[in-house]
């Protein structure tokens, strides 16, 4: 990238981009800091940006996703890779990027189909990219696809990419079911065996019970905790009602569909499913009445809990992929991008009693690391996987009491307003396939940035095993 | 032998403690009690629901005191007299115990049969007013339920418990000789059935809170909370309490129905247990069983059978005066005493009397992966040290990692783990055959061959790098510690810590200081001993080193002595008999050293060789007698004594010479007190719990007696049968007691 670039890019900002222009030139490196402090002492409104010394700017050009859909619906007959593949031609397409260019691709994804265990690479294959581009799956339950975009992050950060594809895809309509241990034992033994003597003495070692079915499981594998189990008794430790939650899951789906009816889900790309209908929106998000919700049993933990199927987020089928490029890359290639991925961060705490409170571990972490505070964010993208959660979350960071006694810290992180807080809905609304959610929240607060104006967003989930990230977004300035 | 488990259920609960009733005595100065503030409860009302909370004071626990009984009781007639209270919550604000049982210094302190009696009809009162309460009461239990505290929790109309490993549910009175005695041998069947009744009765065994709801005892269970805007543990009772009272609204509410819907199995049970000639076929095999556990020792199993039998034969009043009959006789035995006086002198040996170590042992690293070794690495892996196994060869640390592995592994069969807990416990142990890593070792405890010189290798070894805090303790069961001690550099860091096998079944942790011993030393040794659950006896080694564990070879009451040589190895029998042979002259005579010797050459090397007095296989339970034994002990036999071998006598051969050497033991500074050379002897040595060990022994049989006996058998056998000094001197003034 050369300083030429510069103009382009900071033209269309007020003088508060002038005066870092002034500066940049001194420096060899394009990526000199701004000088913060002084931007910030000679104009107050004013937010410095985030870019390091000698670290490549990171952009997300654009990103997509497939319309998230009740599992057992529309998607059901598909495999992930299908859809992982409709997020790529949808991305190819929003994006024309020639396919030559890209040079990795990397998808989250939790609930593995074994056929495709690298569905990253059979999806960028179905979807045409090129043979030559390689691909990778990662997993780390919830935040897969936000591992899959900082792992791109990092590879473009150190040089070694200039284009990423990253994303992630998640299909629970259809899971693998095997055979039991006793089962898989014996047909790998018959496998092996050589005389007829051998495999009739192996036959005879067959019970019934081998044909006994193992699911995947649900549980959380060092506790044997279900996740809605530990929501339930998260939002007991903090307090939460069960009031609160219907609320606040209500809150979610009627903002989730008033953005939808708005128009303001511009990452959901249309899907014609093959043999049905072409989906264009998310079927997930249903509005309903406290009463109708306080009418619920509880889920998980029976008869008096609080966790219900109205207040957790439902089982999802559903696809996202973001185009990730080194900002002089994407600036030669002529694009504009959305927005800076910066700091991030993951944070693991005991998968037990805190499952599900990453964020509020990630959040002052993050922002510490990116010099930033609270007020600083004007747009915060929060993982819905319960409302308890969600809600024990919130006491958790507006806690003294928790901050010095688990965090550390002397001081509360402190609440997020709630005004600012997933304004289009969140997972709970509009659905949480595993992998892909990652993505969706990224590109959730790049757009909310762009359309209610703001430089910094703030992403952050929790996940299986206890973990949570969290990652700074910035506006591009436009 | 059911008491011998049911003293390892002992440790388990912290039931019983002394009482304080600074209260008490507040409340008899001001004379009123309805207008104060009471001191064991407190009781507030939410809605509709009172909230009666329990409370004593100075204590971790709360026990049934006669001041708490009051306090209950006024409480109870208050919310019963309330227009505005339509139900109840009973819980403790104690984290851990929501009532431990009777308070047991008040049954001690009774004289006479009446009054225990009594004492017992008056709970029993209690608890019939709980039961036919018009308002529903909902027993909220967080932590252990235990006796009398059970017998409150079944009389009321709804249970809930947390789901928490603390929350244990029983009736342990067999265990100190007794029996419920509120009501619960009434009760309990009706509950559960009479086949659980009687097996929680008779065993005394905790249940889990999970296990409780299976059985129908608890109707609800609430789990555990993490942290969230308070300690875990406070909000997890807040949390119960919230819950309890829905219910308790619930159920005055008539939403909720008190009844529990039985399983398949329940109900025929149930059914079955209507025919009498089942139900005397159930009283007659559970007595046929209890006899040849009991072997008649213990009256309290049989006696509980009785009461049952009465209740459900003769109808709930007999069974209510014969429960309260059959207390009293119970608490005033013998066999009970000695048992409470097992139990206080275990809530003692679990105490660090040279207080905190210097500093904490994290890293401890064990020499020699054999039985021992492994036991240790056992026992201490699984309270989160991080653990060093090592052995001189592959082989020898194999069989030794494995036996730490199938050692946990057993719990998950048990569901006392999660094979990921196994999995993560069995991570802080490290098998090496070098000594890497222990330059962090903060303790070394060698388990290597009995044989000094041996051990005086590896102790330099150990020494050469090892840090300087590091402890050397050696757990040796024949050595003199002062003598393994004599080649080290720093003689103050080093110390015997015996255990006994298998190690994590045996709750002893005997500890042998020398005169060199630092005071630090000590400390850090008990510490470890007890965070690997250990009930602790310290003992000193004189400059002639006669150790009380000796004994072990030759008295081991609860598996025989056949067995034990088995156990332990021929090899290293005839070692240490070798061993103590040279050390106690003729104080150790009687044996036949040359028994071991010809087992010895002939391979027969006990359990792990296949073969020694029994004959063993991997996987069968039951142990043939080797029959090639034969020869060797017929070529060896000595023509028995007339007049001194009935079998009465050859019991009290055993006993009173173990009672001697206990009481040379105490009389030469070996032992610091009676109570902890009673633990001792229990917990390590098999001594039958229902005689309290040899202290408590020699006061409620009669120093006299056992004089009496030790002098006839000198007698026929010699000096080995003289009574010492301090034996003497009690017999001579009987009011001289152990105990006082």
């Amino acid at each position: 990238m050369t300083i030429l670039t510069y103009p382009f890019k900071n033209l269309p900002t007020a003088s508060k981009w002038a005066l870092r222009f002034s500066i940049r030139p001194l420096s060899c490196s394009s990526q000199l800091r701004a000088a913060p402090g002084t931007v910030i002492s000679v104009q107050t409104k004013t937010k410095k940006t985030l870019a390091k010394p000698n670290i490549r700017n990171v952009v997300v050009v654009d990103g997509v996703r497939t319309p998230f859909l009740l599992s057992g619906t529309s998607y059901k007959d598909l495999m992930p890779h299908d859809l992982a593949r409709a997020a790529l031609t949808g991305l190819l397409h929003r994006t024309s990027v020639p396919k030559e260019v890209v040079d990795y691709i990397i998808f989250g994804t939790v609930i593995q189909e074994v056929k495709t265990s690298n569905v990253a690479r059979e999806a960028a294959l179905g979807a045409g990219f090129s043979d030559k581009t390689p691909a990778h799956t990662v997993t780390m339950a919830c935040i897969s696809a936000n591992q899959a975009m900082t792992t791109g992050v990092g590879l473009i950060a150190s040089g070694q990419c200039d284009v990423i594809v990253a994303g992630g895809v998640e299909l629970m309509s259809d899971v693998p079911i095997r055979h039991s241990r006793k089962m898989r034992k014996l047909m790998l033994d018959l496998n092996k065996a050589k005389s007829m003597g051998q495999r009739l003495s192996l036959i005879s070692k067959f019970r019934f019970n081998f044909l006994a079915p193992e699911l995947p499981a649900v549980s959380e594998f060092s506790t044997s905790e279900t996740m809605g189990h530990s929501a339930d008794r998260l939002a007991a430790a903090f307090a939460v009602s069960r009031l609160e939650q219907d609320e606040y899951a209500l809150r979610s789906h009627s903002l989730a569909k008033k953005a939808q009816d708005e128009g303001l889900l511009s990452d959901v790309v249309p899907f014609k499913v093959p043999g049905k209908d072409t989906v264009t929106k998310d079927n997930g998000i249903r509005p309903s009445s406290l009463e109708q919700m306080a009418k619920l049993k509880p889920a998980f933990i029976k008869p008096y809990g609080t966790v219900t199927a109205a207040n957790s987020s439902f089982l999802t089928d559903g696809a996202s992929a973001m185009l990730i490029m080194a900002e002089e890359k994407a600036l030669a290639m002529g694009y504009k991008p959305k927005a800076y991925l910066r700091d991030f961060m993951y944070v693991s705490q005991d998968p037990k009693d805190q499952l599900l409170l990453g964020p509020t571990y990630a959040t002052p972490k993050v922002l510490e690391k990116a010099g930033l505070t609270m007020n600083d964010i004007d747009a915060f993208e929060f993982h819905e996987a319960f409302s308890g959660q969600i809600l024990a979350n919130f006491k958790a960071m507006d806690s003294d009491w928790f901050a010095e006694n688990y965090m550390g810290r002397k001081t509360k992180v402190g609440l997020p307003p709630l005004e600012k807080f997933n304004n289009w809905g969140g997972s709970l609304s509009l659905g949480h396939p595993f992998g892909a959610t990652g993505c969706r929240l990224v590109m959730a607060a790049a757009n909310r940035l762009r359309k209610e104006g703001g430089q910094y967003g703030l992403v952050a989930a929790c996940a299986a095993g206890g973990q949570g990230h969290a990652m700074i977004v910035e506006a591009y300035p436009k | 032998m059911v008491a011998c488990r049911a003293i390892g259920i002992l440790s388990r609960f912290s039931a019983f403690r002394i009482l304080r009733s600074r209260g008490y005595i507040c409340r008899n100065f001001t004379g009123s009690s309805a207008l104060l503030t009471r001191t064991h409860i407190n009781y507030g009302v939410k809605g509709d629901v009172a909230v009666v909370r329990i409370n004593s004071p100075n204590s971790k626990v709360n026990t049934l005191s006669k001041e708490l009984h009051s306090e209950f009781s006024e409480v109870m007639n208050e919310i019963w007299a309330s227009d505005q209270i339509r139900s109840a919550v009973l819980i403790s604000s104690k984290p851990g115990c929501f009532i431990a049982g009777a308070d047991i210094n008040m049954l001690a302190a009774c004289k006479t049969l009446q009054e225990v009696t009594q004492l017992s009809q008056e709970a029993q009162r209690i608890v019939e007013k709980l039961e036919k309460s018009t308002k529903p009461i909902v027993a909220a239990i967080n932590g252990s339920c235990l006796g009398g505290g059970l017998e409150v929790a079944i009389s009321c109309q709804y249970r809930i418990a947390t789901k928490d490993r603390k929350t244990v549910l029983g009736t342990p009175e067999v265990l100190l000789g007794a029996l419920p005695g509120a009501g619960g041998t009434q009760r309990l069947p009706k509950m559960v059935g009479v086949p659980a009744a009687l097996d929680m009765m008779l065993t005394g065994r905790s249940i889990r809170a999970d296990r409780a709801k299976k059985m129908g005892l608890v109707d609800q269970l609430v789990e555990p909370l993490g942290p969230g805007l308070k300690p875990p543990e406070e909000r997890t009772i807040e949390y119960l309490e919230e819950v309890a009272i829905t219910f308790a609204k619930g159920l005055a509410d008539k939403k909720i129905s008190p009844k529990r819907d039985k399983g398949l199995v329940e109900k025929l049970t149930a059914y079955a247990m209507t025919i009498p000639f089942v139900r005397q076929q159930v009283y007659k095999k559970v007595e046929e069983k209890v006899r040849k556990q009991t072997k008649g020792l213990y009256p309290a199993p049989l006696k509980i059978i009785d009461v049952v039998k009465t209740g459900i034969e003769q109808g709930s009043d007999a069974g209510y005066l014969c429960e309260s009959q059959k207390f009293g006789e119970l608490v005033m035995t013998k066999e009970s005493k000695a048992l409470m006086g097992l139990y206080h002198g275990q809530v003692l040996c679990k105490k660090n009397k040279f207080g905190a170590p210097q500093k904490d042992v994290k890293h401890l690293a064990i020499l020699g992966a054999g039985l021992m070794g492994a036991g240790i690495a056992q026992v201490s892996v699984d309270k989160g040290l991080k653990t060093i196994l090592k052995d001189a060869t592959l082989t020898a640390l194999d069989r030794g990692q494995q036996q730490v592995f199938k050692g946990l592994n057993d719990k998950v069969k048990k569901k006392a783990l999660t094979s990921f807990e196994r999995d993560s416990i069995f991570s802080n142990l490290t098998g090496q055959l070098d000594y890497q890593g222990f330059e962090k070792a903060d303790m070394v405890i060698e388990a290597v061959f009995e044989d000094l010189s041996l051990k005086h290798r590896v102790l330099k070894e150990v020494e050469a790098v090892i840090p300087d805090h590091c402890i050397f303790a050696s757990n040796t069961s024949a050595l003199p510690i002062s003598e393994i001690a004599a080649v080290s550099k720093r003689p103050e860091k080093v110390i015997g810590m015996h255990y006994f096998s298998p190690v994590d079944k045996m709750q002893l942790l005997e500890i042998i200081t020398t005169e060199k011993t630092s005071k630090d030393t000590s400390a850090s040794a008990v510490a470890v001993g007890l965070k690997q659950g250990k009930v602790i006896i310290v003992v000193k080694e004189g400059v002639d080193p006669k150790k009380l564990d000796s004994l072990t070879t030759s008295f081991g009451f609860p598996v025989g002595a056949a067995t034990l040589v088995d156990e332990v190895g021929v090899d290293v029998a005839k070692h240490v008999a070798e061993d103590l042979g040279k050390v106690f002259g003729e104080r150790f005579g009687g044996g036949n050293p040359e028994l071991l010797t010809q087992m010895v050459s002939k391979g027969f090397l006990g359990r792990k060789s296949g073969k020694g007095f029994y004959i063993y296989q991997e996987g069968v339970k039951r142990k043939d007698l080797n029959s090639d034994m034969d020869s060797i002990l017929a070529s060896l036999k000595l023509p028995p004594k007339s007049e001194v071998s009935s079998d009465e006598d050859i019991q009290f051969r055993l006993v009173t010479r173990f009672v001697n050497e206990a009481v040379m033991c105490l009389q030469e500074g070996i032992l610091a007190t009676p109570a902890e050379g009673d633990i001792g002897a229990v917990f390590g040595l098999g001594f039958p719990p229902c005689l309290g060990g040899p202290f408590r022994f020699v006061d409620l049989y009669g120093a006299q007696k056992i004089v009496d006996r030790l002098k006839k058998y000198e007698a026929a056998y010699g000096k080995q049968f003289t009574p010492c000094q301090l034996l003497a001197d009690h017999a001579n003034s009987p009011n001289k007691k152990f105990y006082q």
